[in-house]
């Protein structure tokens, strides 16, 4: 028998290319699913990218200083700071008069961004223009711009305030981020430490971490048995296990966490029980709030539901049979639990401690209330700069840090574990 | 094969309770003897699995001790019993390949790296999926993933061989064909095999000697063929194979046979006596459908008529439902020998043999 085998594209019974026909027939399907999360995306869009993506914009932003202060950027860039001490002639001219016309709602905003560089620049600026408008006043220009400045006020004479200028020359600058690490630029644009007393991020970045690890290391140890009882329980008593379980969630964050308070302080529940029994002495009391040790305490139980719930839908699905069958091979019951059991168990602890870090580590309000003086994490320095000092550029560095360290994390995963093998429900 | 001196593993008057109310096996004595293949069949609900389970030492007797090799094993943890076991479905480690799987077994008793490699291979090749070890259960079939199971239960070489419903998740072809393959495995390595399972063509193809449970009591345990020729009662006659039966009661009883009258006043037949004591006593009959003829005016001792109710043609016979004394579910297998002429609604003439009736409990 003879067999051609034909090359051709497959076609229809109608003549039509088949995937052709198959295209148009899924075009629909696709038209309707896009259509069915359109409004979501539509919402995600609106209220999740586009502030993240300006917020982000932000943190290399400075852009509306330098159209204040674009004169005198130019020709700031031209000192010699080796052979000069103080800014050329130009350097003054160009601010008395960006100063002396300059719009005064604008120049209010540059004088905030300014004092985030160097803390002093608000008042001697505002001053300054006094005197200038007065000069301007009266009709007179000035023989030396920088004598004038000097002597409307010494500090003009301070080479230290016109090095802080290296920290906002160019529009897009990276010195927000520098800033998030206590990092800063000198006086020639090298990345140098802050001085000491503005060190305040590194300490609460590598506590941030710490708590993380350590929260998400004590969920894991205090959540594995837990789901493991719920995974193997008879239906009836999980469901009534599951209920204490998912209790924290129907309750406020802030009556949780508030109640941490009662039982942790120093004239608190567990303090006075101690103390009644005798275990410490009445001056001995324990202090365990309003320091690391609250915070942790609280975040652990906190967020010990994230662990919990993607561990029991993990272990529930691992079938009872395979560590008796272990056992039937000849393991012991440690050697079945750690060949056989664990690794399967896998997806879930990496749900889980995924979920449980970069929840704690963008945590907010727990360590706000609870964590005092040496138990606050970086959420608390992101919400102080964007409330009381309004250095939104500074918040958007620290926010954009804390996004990148999660994404590296997520990408470490993928590498590591796969994502896909995530479960969490 | 009986005799108790020599039996491997022992049962001795076991019982079993979860929860102290309910006994779900009863006074259970079994002796299975070296290099045989014995299955516990049963409905759900028998107590076979929980046997095995006792056996296995994931569940411990109520009362009564379990000897292997002549040493009692309930104080044994499941782990130092050197049983293999096949689960029911399979319970293959998901995260090991197929060797992986397989060396388990030999790693947790510190068996030289060489070796096992050795080992696995040849257990790989006796089930024939010698090129299989790097493959992980799931990209197997459901039939190959059984192989692999019954090649993990046997590659650490346990002193017996314990197999739960290992052929239940699979289609019938393929539940045949790997009947075949568990029953030649054994003939070639002789070891000792306990089988459960509810299907009784299974059971009848696989076993030397086959242990009917019901309501956690062993009904009968003997060969296949003795078991479906010559049950011992009613429930191991309706179990195994098909089975037709006629309530009445003995009126008669002489030596190992007796006479009893149907109910209904439907006549009298003559049967064996197997599970009635005195005259007087109700008795359930029991005949195989194959032993009765039809047509034949000369044979047997009971001659009787039935109504067909239905016909079923099936190939190699044709399968009638008869109503026979008031029985409207009475089966008779006629051989396909092309002059069966008979519709629906004849009366057929019915005789059997007094030797094939047999008069059992109620």
């Amino acid at each position: 028998m003879e067999v051609t085998i034909s090359t051709a594209e497959l076609l229809t019974t109608d003549g039509i290319p088949l995937k052709q026909s198959l295209r148009k027939a899924e075009r629909r399907n696709k038209l309707r699913a896009f259509l069915l999360v359109f409004p979501l995306l539509l919402f995600i869009i609106v209220t999740f990218v586009m502030p993240i993506g300006d917020m982000l914009l932000r943190s290399v932003d400075d852009s509306q200083i330098n159209s204040v202060f674009s004169n005198t950027f130019d020709e700031y860039k031209n000192w010699d700071k080796e052979a000069d001490e103080l800014p050329p002639e130009e350097v003054y001219k160009s601010l008395f008069f960006e100063l002396a016309n300059g719009d005064k709602r604008q120049i209010g905003k540059a004088l905030t961004r300014m004092n985030y560089a160097k803390s002093g620049w608000k008042s001697l600026i505002k001053k300054t223009t006094r005197e200038i408008k007065k000069i301007v006043k009266k009709g007179e220009e000035p023989v030396s711009y920088k004598d004038t400045f000097i002597k409307i006020n010494k500090l003009w004479a301070d080479p230290t305030y016109w090095y802080s200028f290296n920290q906002m020359v160019s529009e897009r600058s990276s010195i927000y981020y520098w800033n998030a690490i206590d990092r800063t630029f000198d006086k020639d644009g090298d990345v140098v430490l802050q001085d000491e007393k503005r060190r305040m991020y590194m300490n609460t970045w590598i506590r941030t971490f710490k708590v993380s690890i350590y929260v998400t290391i004590f969920c894991l140890i205090l959540g594995f048995p837990v789901a493991h009882l719920l995974a193997n329980l008879p239906l009836r008593y999980s469901n009534l296990l599951m209920i204490f379980v998912l209790l924290p969630f129907w309750t406020s964050l802030l009556v949780r966490t508030t109640a941490w308070i009662v039982m942790l302080q120093q004239n608190g529940v567990i303090n006075g029980i101690l103390v009644w029994l005798g275990v410490i002495s009445d001056d001995g009391r324990i202090q365990m709030v309003y320091n690391e040790a609250g915070t942790l305490i609280a975040m652990t139980q906190i967020l010990l539901p994230f662990m919990i719930l993607p561990l029991y839908s993990v272990m529930r699905v691992i079938p009872k049979s395979h560590m008796r069958a272990a056992q039937n091979l000849g393991a012991k019951p440690a050697m079945a639990f750690w060949r056989v059991y664990l690794p399967q168990t896998i997806p879930g602890i990496s749900a889980g401690g995924l979920l449980v870090f970069v929840l704690a580590i963008g945590y907010f309000i727990t360590p706000e209330l609870v964590g005092g003086k040496d138990g606050k994490l970086i959420g608390s320095w992101i919400a102080y700069h964007l409330r009381t000092t309004l250095n939104w550029g500074l918040c958007a560095a620290l926010g954009g840090i804390l996004l990148g360290i999660m994404l590296i994390f997520y990408w470490l995963y993928n590498k590591i574990v796969g994502i896909d093998n995530i479960k969490l429900g | 094969m009986n005799d108790t001196s020599q039996s491997f593993v022992k049962f001795e008057k076991i019982d079993k309770s979860y929860d102290g109310e309910v006994l779900v096996v009863k006074n259970l004595n079994l002796d299975i003897a070296k290099g045989e293949f014995v299955t516990m069949l049963g409905p759900s609900g028998s107590g076979k699995t929980t046997t095995l389970m006792m056996l296995a030492g994931f569940e411990t007797p109520t009362n009564g001790e379990i000897f292997l090799d002549t040493k009692p094993i309930s104080k044994i943890p499941p782990y130092e019993r050197e049983i293999g076991m096949v689960f029911q479905n399979y319970a293959l480690f998901p995260h090991m390949t197929v060797a992986e799987n397989l060396s388990f077994p030999l790693e947790v008793r510190k068996i030289s790296k060489p070796d096992i490699k050795e080992k696995v291979q040849k257990a790989l090749d006796m089930v024939e999926l010698g090129n299989f070890g790097t493959r992980f259960p799931a990209q197997l079939s459901g039939g190959q993933q059984q192989r692999v199971a019954l090649a993990r239960a046997l590659v650490f070489e346990p002193r017996l061989v314990l197999m739960d419903e290992p052929l239940g998740a699979l289609d019938k072809n393929l539940r045949e064909q790997m009947q075949y393959e568990i029953k030649h495995i054994h003939d070639r390595i002789g070891i000792t095999v306990v089988y459960v399972t509810h299907d009784q063509s299974e059971a009848l193809t696989m076993s030397n000697r086959i242990a009917v449970f019901n309501d956690g009591v062993v009904q009968q345990l003997s060969t296949p063929d003795i078991l479906y020729e010559k049950p011992e009662n009613s429930f191991v006659a309706k179990f195994i194979g098909e089975n037709n039966t006629l309530n009445g009661v003995v009126k008669e009883v002489n030596g190992s046979s007796c006479t009893v009258e149907l109910d209904g006043g439907f006549g009298m037949v003559k049967a064996l006596k197997i599970n009635v004591n005195e005259v007087g006593e109700k008795t359930q009959l029991s005949i195989r459908p194959e032993r009765v003829s039809i047509d034949s005016s000369t044979s047997g001792s009971n001659n009787f008529s039935g109504k067909i109710e239905e016909l079923i043609y099936l190939g190699d016979h044709i399968r009638a439902r008869l109503d026979v004394c008031g029985n409207n579910e009475f089966i008779v297998k006629v051989p396909n020998e092309g002059s069966f002429s008979h519709k629906e609604g004849d009366q057929l003439n019915l005789s059997w043999d007094s030797e094939d009736v047999r008069a059992l409990d109620i």
